[in-house]
């Protein structure tokens, strides 16, 4: 098992190292001169060669790549161009809110979607399953910042409940939450429910009802851990969701973000920090399959024996 | 006596009729009732697109500065915006942008997708490991951020939309496709064809490629729908179709400033995507049913 971690994570490296030369590329084609941004209108053209020359922006593409990839393993991604901080600082700002929002989410979404799915797969083509179904197909269709604007409107401009912008306590966490966690709901409510169909039906669960066994203990303790396994993947795939998410929501809610903070980069070309957060998002990305992977060992003893 | 035979069977076995694969698939299909939903609704938001201009009752950009931000009423039955422009014609004529970029971003993936994956899973060995370790790479970045990152390279704009959310969806048809052509490529008609003396090109394009048709199908119906949210996400923080261009994501961004004032500005923008992007779902899980009947749970 240990061998099969350690392989995953030299798996990363690669993956990451691809990353890198799409964001590099990315900001290398983009139009707009990192020094002429810096020293903004007005400067002459003396200082902008100057400060190009100093940036190293006049090398040639593969060494500035070396160089950017040196820098980045050195912990350096570079100074952001509105604030002078540097990029790393900004990333250890924003990122936590970013996690916690998107952490709160995933929560959200698997009790959310875990109970709908066992409740309309215990009860197949009752009302529940019908009205449950038909919700989260709406919900898996409704655009998150659309989802969001109509709970601000509600509960925050009509009611007055909680507040509309802001991260600053837990009251403020709760809209966010769910507007980014409803649609994943409606996909794990989905997956949740055709996995558990799939299992309810093996001549097992015959079995433990035969032998006696209340419902709703053949239907957790039997039916649910083994239909588990795709329901764990659609959550990890949903992790990277709420991450991308995230940069949609948190324009929303005017939350501190690495996707806030990526927006506003970009409108005013900061580069650094665009380049910084997609990179800081990717390997949280990498880090939560890897975890997943881990995760269906332990839930499924056939995939930990494949590994021994 | 065998006349007799003859009528005698004719009479007690029913005569069927027989019926294309097309055919079957489409009874299959029509007989799914959100499907011929979601297709209805497909179908009421593509004649919005090709016909635009005869259902629209006002010019969508014209502004009517004496008559902003008013209700549903007969004159305009969704009401106005902050700059008076009639909001039900903005959407008849988003249509045409929202179904431009769903159809076109998709055209781009499947195309440029499928040669990919035909080329990983045909040929496999170090082009295979190659594309599909730069696949992997492609997934490892959240589609909204892929997007935003070509879009700041490119610019805004339909055109760079379009391109952006096309490349953001390679991927997916990529290994879709590769995988279906692994499982094809040992199938006995494949090596009968070799062993025939076909080309790798007729064979791929005879054999591989219309026996690949159903899961891309499918693939592509809900990629339409989910690139109508990709571009509407884009506009909507500014990085996408700039205004005054009639866009239900731009016209979110716009309605979102008068939020509490006139909340019909984003009620009805928000229905519209919400209604093409379900009308994709409820097809593209009609056409898997229908395409696939052992998949229907």
């Amino acid at each position: 098992m240990i061998k099969y971690i350690l392989r995953r994570i030299l798996m990363m490296i690669p993956v990451m190292l691809g990353v890198t030369i799409i964001v590099f590329t990315m900001m290398y084609i983009t139009p707009g001169d990192p020094a002429e941004i810096i020293l903004e209108d007005g400067a002459t053209p003396e200082a902008v060669a100057e400060l190009r020359e100093e940036m190293g922006l006049d090398d040639p593409y593969l060494v500035r790549y070396f160089r950017f990839v040196s820098d980045l393993l050195h912990g350096d991604l570079g100074t952001c161009y509105a604030i002078g901080q540097p990029v790393f600082d900004r990333l250890v700002q924003t990122f936590p809110n970013t996690m916690k929002l998107a952490a709160l989410a995933v929560l959200v979404s698997t009790t959310l979607g875990l109970l709908m799915g066992i409740i309309s797969a215990a009860k197949q083509y009752s009302v529940f399953d019908n009205v449950a179904m038909a919700l989260a197909m709406m919900g898996n269709a409704m655009p998150n910042f659309w989802q969001g604007l109509l709970l601000m409107l509600l509960f925050s401009l009509w009611l007055g409940w909680l507040p509309a912008s802001g991260f600053s306590s837990f009251k403020h966490m709760i809209l966010p939450a769910v507007t980014m966690g409803t649609s994943s709901a409606a996909i794990i409510a989905r997956m949740t429910r055709s996995s558990m169909l799939e299992v309810i039906r093996a001549d097992y669960i015959s079995t433990a009802r035969a032998k006696g066994q209340v419902e709703y203990r053949v239907i957790l303790r039997h039916a649910l851990k083994n239909a588990l396994i795709p329901v764990v993947t659609i959550i990890g795939i949903q992790f990277g969701r709420q991450l991308g998410g995230a940069v949609l929501t948190e324009s929303i809610f005017a939350i501190p973000g690495v996707g806030k903070m990526m927006v506003d980069a970009i409108k005013a070309r900061n580069f650094p920090v665009v380049q910084g957060g997609v990179l800081m998002i990717a390997l949280s990305l990498s880090i939560v399959n890897l975890l997943v992977d881990i995760l269906y060992a332990y839930i499924d003893p056939r995939i930990k024996s494949q590994y021994k | 006596m065998n006349n007799t035979t003859n009528t005698a069977t004719s009479q007690t076995l029913p005569v069927y009729k027989k019926r294309g694969q097309g055919a079957e698939i489409w009874r299959r299909f029509r007989q799914n009732k959100n499907a011929m939903v979601g297709m209805c609704i497909f179908l009421v938001l593509v004649s919005f697109a090709l016909f635009a201009e005869f259902i629209a009752p006002y010019d969508p950009i014209e502004q009517d500065l004496l008559n902003i931000m008013q209700t549903p009423s007969r004159q305009h039955i969704l009401g106005t915006d902050e700059l008076g422009r009639d909001i039900f014609s903005r959407i008849v004529y988003g249509s045409r942008i929202s179904m431009t970029v769903g159809l076109i971003a998709v055209g781009i993936a499947f195309v440029a997708g499928s040669a990919l994956g035909v080329i990983c899973g045909y040929y496999g060995g170090i082009l295979d490991n190659v594309i599909m370790r730069f696949v992997d790479i492609l997934m490892s970045i959240p589609a909204i951020l892929l997007n935003i990152s070509i879009v700041a390279a490119l610019g805004t704009g339909l055109q760079n939309v379009m391109i952006a959310i096309g490349i953001s969806n390679v991927p997916r048809f990529c290994r879709i496709i590769r995988a279906s052509v692994m499982s094809l490529r040992e199938q006995e008609f494949v090596e009968a064809s070799r062993a025939a003396g076909a080309k790798d090109l007729y064979i791929v394009m005879r054999h591989i490629i219309p026996n690949c048709l159903a899961p891309l199908i499918i693939q592509a119906t809900v990629s339409i729908g989910s690139s109508i949210l990709q571009c509407a996400s884009l506009s909507f923080i500014g990085l996408g179709i700039v205004p005054p261009t009639p866009e239900w994501g731009a016209m979110l961004s716009t309605g979102r400033d008068f939020l509490r004032k006139a909340p019909h500005l984003t009620t009805f923008p928000g229905l519209a995507i919400m209604a093409a992007v379900y009308a994709m779902n409820l097809m593209g899980d009609g056409l898997r049913d229908a395409l696939d009947p052992k998949l229907k749970n």
